[in-house]
């Protein structure tokens, strides 16, 4: 392991400063959970580490009629452990208490999983699920990207020189609506997902049928991947075995997964349909218990 | 949770079968206890082994100049550091080794055999600067097609490993190189009419995975070569005797002149006998005049030491319509990896053990292939062997209509069962094992759930013997200093110092067992072959025995007796006319006036007596993604005499929750170049508490006539059933028959898959 030097600055400005100034051999650090090992087994070996847990606007964590506000650096544990984001935007509660055990947890950042930007990230495919956007500051000022198109490929992502994400921000929610995360492990736990999926839903008034559905696949490709025809097959369609499974044959279509120690591809593909069909129903159990949201 | 069976012959002990703390416990719970990690000697100097980052290459040349120019370095250590060895093979206790093998595998010399290999060792004044060293170091390849299996190892025109290595084919010595190293075939009876006898017959093939012992502490060693030429090791190992005994022999260093200082281990199960680090840190100190720490993370054990074999393995079985066994067959290949030396003979002796079987064939294949040298895991070679025999014996119950439980109690070896391979057994508890699964209520209990199913396995370990030695010292108050040499993984210090003071009856409190060095103790073979409660056991009670006989003397002497009128009984000594004096009285006088009481014991026992065990799980299958939920889990083994209850719990259990691991989804996953892709805990997935259940024992104790006290090993045998175990309930909950190790969720979905289509 080489060594490198450390820096903590307190705004945003400045962390801008020190990355763009290093020319790219900084790193910014949330939770340094992922960093911090990669560091050790000589993957990334940065001069500079930049913890940006001291700047106020990324531990921001606040909920209102304009939607949800997530800090880059706000840990897991913070998440599941409010109640409201647990009732309205189940997916990234279901994300934040599978993200590693107690002690990963209360380090470990949603944003840093994004920025980490693992094809099988916990986190990703319920930020897609959700619409989340990713608020990026930079050399040029702050700039917004769509979750769905932040990660390019396995560990990267849009951020360029002197980048890094502020806050990922949640539309509102409204009455009806749900979503779940769930991935398949061959363990119950200390495992990476095999295959993941998040979804969120919108349903009418009577619980029937489908406004509206998102749904996104992690360990699947590349990059985590939004499933938007999956979604679209749902929207105006009754709640039924039936029409979910023709949403569950569309994100199989479009997963184009590896073989390697976690699993084959047989196995992932069809996984993929089977946690769409689980998943797409756990976020209908939950909109039917949802009567009201955050929305204005 | 765990009940004991005792055949009501059982005499009563005092000590023996209560539940003391043991002895190491308050040190470990509390971090004091020594590693070998934990060591911080003066001048101590840190090493670091470069390893191949190839599966098979020659090595046309190694430039270390600009390693040794890096500022910090103090020496580097290349196998021609090592004095060449001739072909002379070592016997190590439980198992024996080609010195020259181990040479190169210590450190290679013109040739890498696995990802992983060491090729050469930096010393330096920091662990970072060692290993900014390594990298410095210049090796220029020459790649070699990889062989990763048995069955392309063992085709004719697959490259060869070894140019050494010649194929001992049914006693004869071949002269061309190949990678089959050697084929062996034991014979029973007659095979073609047995099978002609039979009603049934069942033949198939299986796979089984290559798998690591998983033991929590990396291995290390720390060494301190003296001025004087004698060399101090502290390191962790099953067998410090073994090590003195590598170091030695590699190092060309008179025995005497080696001292090996066993530290604590964090686990061993077989993979810790066959020195790895050592002798590189007694070459980098030879070199320096330092002593020098070498430590392995959790990727040097996984691609530099020994996992077990993989193996292909075909077994046909017969049986007449009454359900007895006629004839079985056997065809095993299991890799040794990068050098002969897989435990296929024990697999083979072990495969139809279980039962008695009249004619018989078994043929062994010990097989080269690129990955480490394999090395002892528990009952080494009798997992991969029972998945097959107990699968398929499932298959013969299915198509014969009958319970797989009654079929085996059938069948079930007894005492004067014949082996295929020859021995005769004596008493043993095959049958006791099955008849407490037959009688525990989790066979009682019915399942009812959807996609649920039941399966049971049985196995088979030898155990074994060994020299043991033990010396102890009686102290002025009546303490004794327990002094062996048996390297204490499972709690053996307090299940020997149990067995001591039942002998002298004394408290377990009373005695204060040591783990000495190679200096400190008499000869004692490794920790392995589950054979430390028995025999250095058996050398605790006769250095007892030993003390008891002194203070008699002492005694006789001191009331002007004849030595024949006192004896020593219920922890003290009896005389005529109602002469008595306890233990600590005795002691007492002791250090008073006249020698010192100090006992010693060596053994070499020669009955282990063979253990049994029949296990039971229930396992609920996700249809929809051939994941395998472990509902409930009984093990019944036949333990002998249960000296600390507890601790063969304990055995059990990690036996058990170690072969589910190797059942369900340990497995060396390699890509098409031979390097492991999985050499974490992350990916390389043994069973965390989250995948179990609590594993229910059963002890039942059919005393080992071959010891004092009944003692038979425990440790092995419950790895053995439970891949089988889990691939019969697999199919009684959704009827896809895995002959395939691990049967992880992918391969089980896979053969649903292929079932509803
Ligand atoms: C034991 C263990 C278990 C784990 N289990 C899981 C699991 O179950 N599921 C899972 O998905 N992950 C798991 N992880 C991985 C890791 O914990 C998560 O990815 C976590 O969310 C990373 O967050 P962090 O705050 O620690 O990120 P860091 O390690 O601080 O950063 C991760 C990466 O993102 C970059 N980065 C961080 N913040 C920013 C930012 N604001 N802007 C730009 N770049 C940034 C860093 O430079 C780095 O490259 C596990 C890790 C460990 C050690």
């Amino acid at each position: 392991m080489r060594d490198f030097d450390y820096a903590a600055p307190t705004s945003v400005a400045e962390a801008v400063k020190l990355l763009q100034d290093h020319n790219g051999s900084a790193r910014p650090m949330a939770g340094g959970t992922d960093l911090i090992d990669q560091v050790r087994v000589g993957r990334i070996s940065p001069d500079l580490v930049v913890d940006i847990k001291k700047i106020a606007e990324l531990n921001v964590l606040q909920i209102g009629s304009d939607g949800l506000h997530v800090g880059a650096a706000v840990p897991c544990y913070r998440l599941y452990h409010d109640a409201m984001i647990k009732d309205l935007y189940s997916a990234l509660t279901d994300s934040a208490s599978i993200i590693g055990g107690i002690q990963i947890q209360s380090r470990a950042s949603i944003g840093g999983n994004l920025c980490n930007s693992g094809p099988a990230a916990d986190s990703t495919p319920s930020l897609i699920a959700l619409g989340a956007v990713a608020v990026i500051a930079g050399p040029q000022g702050n700039r917004e990207v769509a979750v769905e198109d932040f990660c390019t490929g396995p560990g990267k992502n849009v951020l360029g020189r002197g980048e890094f994400l502020v806050e990922l921000k949640f539309p509102a929610r409204s009455a009806n609506s749900g979503s779940a995360y769930q991935r398949f492990i061959p363990r119950n736990e200390m495992d990476i997902a095999v295959v993941g999926v998040g979804a969120a839903v919108q349903l009418d008034a009577s619980g029937k049928n489908f406004v509206s559905a998102r749904i996104a696949l992690g360990a699947v490709a590349a990059k985590p991947l939004f499933a938007a025809e999956a979604g679209k097959l749902l929207a105006g369609q009754p709640v039924s075995v039936e029409t979910i499974q023709k949403a569950a044959e569309a994100a199989r279509a479009i997963a184009t997964p590896i073989d390697d120690m976690r699993g084959t591809v047989e196995f992932r593909k069809h996984v993929t349909g089977v946690l769409v069909m689980r998943v797409v129903q756990q976020a209908v159990e939950r909109a039917l218990k949802t009567k009201s949201g955050n929305a204005p | 949770m765990s009940t004991v069976e005792k055949p009501a012959s059982t005499p009563k002990y005092k000590v023996i079968g209560t539940r003391p703390i043991r002895h190491d416990g308050t040190d470990k719970v509390t971090g004091r206890a020594k590693y070998g990690a934990d060591l911080r000697l003066t001048g101590m100097l840190s090493g670091v082994v470069l390893r191949s980052p190839h599966a098979h290459a020659n090595i046309k040349s190694i430039d270390v100049s600009a390693a040794e120019a890096l500022p910090g370095v103090r020496a580097i250590a290349l196998c021609g550091d090592i004095p060449d060895a001739a072909n002379k093979i070592a016997e190590l206790g439980e198992g024996s080794v080609n010195l020259q093998h181990l040479r190169h595998n210590v450190l290679a010399e013109n040739k890498v055999l696995y990802r992983g290999h060491a090729i050469a060792a930096v010393a330096a004044d920091t662990i970072h600067i060692a290993e900014e060293a390594c990298k410095l170091i210049k090796v220029e390849y020459e790649l070699l097609p990889p062989v990763m299996t048995v069955l392309d190892a063992m085709k004719p025109d697959a490259p060869v490993l070894n140019a050494d290595v010649k194929t001992n084919s049914l006693g004869e010595q071949t002269d061309k190189p190949s990678n089959i190293a050697k084929h062996f075939r034991f014979e029973l009876g007659d095979i073609a009419k047995g099978f002609a006898d039979a009603k049934v017959i069942v033949e198939r093939e299986f796979h089984t995975a290559t798998v690591h012992q998983g033991y929590i502490e990396p291995h290390n060693a720390t060494a301190m070569w003296g001025q004087d030429g004698h060399v101090t090791v502290w390191c962790s190992t099953q067998g410090s005797f073994t090590v003195r005994q590598q170091v030695a022999e590699l190092m060309h260093v008179p025995l005497g002149h080696v001292k090996v200082v066993p530290m604590e281990i964090g686990g061993g199960f077989g993979g810790k006998i066959a020195v790895y680090l050592e002798p590189v840190a007694a070459i980098l100190s030879k070199k320096t005049g330092r002593p020098v720490k070498v430590l392995m993370n959790r990727a040097d054990v996984f691609e530099g030491t020994g996992p077990t074999p993989g193996s292909y393995i075909k077994v046909k079985m017969g049986a007449d319509a009454n359900g007895k066994i006629t004839a079985a067959e056997a065809y095993m290949a299991y890799e040794a990896g990068a050098f002969p030396g897989s435990p296929i003979g024990a697999g083979a002796m072990c495969v139809f053990a279980c039962y008695d079987i009249p004619n018989g064939k078994i043929d062994g294949f010990d097989v080269c292939v690129n990955k480490p040298r394999t090395s002892a895991y528990r009952a080494p070679g009798a997992t991969n062997a029972a998945m097959a025999t107990e699968t398929v014996i499932e298959e013969i119950c299915e198509k014969l209509n009958m319970c797989p439980l009654d079929f085996r109690l059938k069948n079930a070896a007894k005492e004067g069962t014949r082996r295929i391979d020859g021995p005769v057994f004596p008493r043993v508890g095959m049958v006791e094992s099955l008849e407490a699964i037959q009688n525990s209520e989790h066979w009682k209990t019915p399942l009812s759930g959807k996609n649920q199913g039941r399966g049971i396995a049985s196995g088979f370990w030898f155990n074994c013997g060994l020299k043991s030695a033990a010396t102890a010292t009686v102290n002025g108050d009546g303490t004794v200093g327990l002094v062996e040499g048996s390297t204490d993984i499972g709690g053996s210090r307090t299940g020997l110092a149990m067995q001591f003071a039942e002998a002298l009856g004394i408290t377990v409190d009373q005695v204060v067992p040591t783990v000495a060095d190679t200096d400190g103790v008499g000869y004692t073979d490794v920790t392995g072959g589950s054979r430390v409660t028995f025999a250095t056991g058996w050398a605790v009670y006769e250095a007892a025995l030993d003390i008891s006989r002194q203070m008699c003397k002492r005694m006789a002497e001191e009331w002007e007796v004849p030595v024949d009128q006192v004896k020593y009984e219920n922890g003290g000594v009896t005389g005529p006319d109602g002469k008595r004096l306890g233990f600590a009285e005795i002691a007492e006088k002791s250090v008073k006036h006249g020698e010192p009481i100090v006992g010693k014991g060596t053994v070499d026992p020669q009955c282990p007596g063979g253990a049994f065990a029949t296990h039971c799980v229930d396992v609920e299958v996700d249809p929809e993604t051939g994941k395998v939920h472990i509902l409930r889990y009984t093990a019944s083994q036949d333990v002998g005499t249960a000296i600390h209850p507890a601790y063969v719990e304990g055995q059990i259990q990690g036996g058990a929750v170690q072969g589910i691991g190797w059942g369900l989804n340990e497995e060396y996953f390699y890509d098409d170049k031979g390097t492991m892709r999985n050499s974490t805990f992350l990916d390389y997935r043994m069973p965390t508490c989250l995948d179990l259940p609590m594993i229910e024992t059963i002890l039942v104790e059919v005393p080992n006539p071959g010891h004092p006290y009944g003692v038979r090993g425990v440790g092995e045998v419950p790895i053995v059933p439970p891949p089988a175990a889990l691939a019969n309930a697999i199919y009684n909950a959704v009827g896809v028959r895995m002959q395939q190790l691990p049967m992880s969720p992918p391969r089980v979905m896979h053969e649903l898959l292929k079932k509803n289509k």
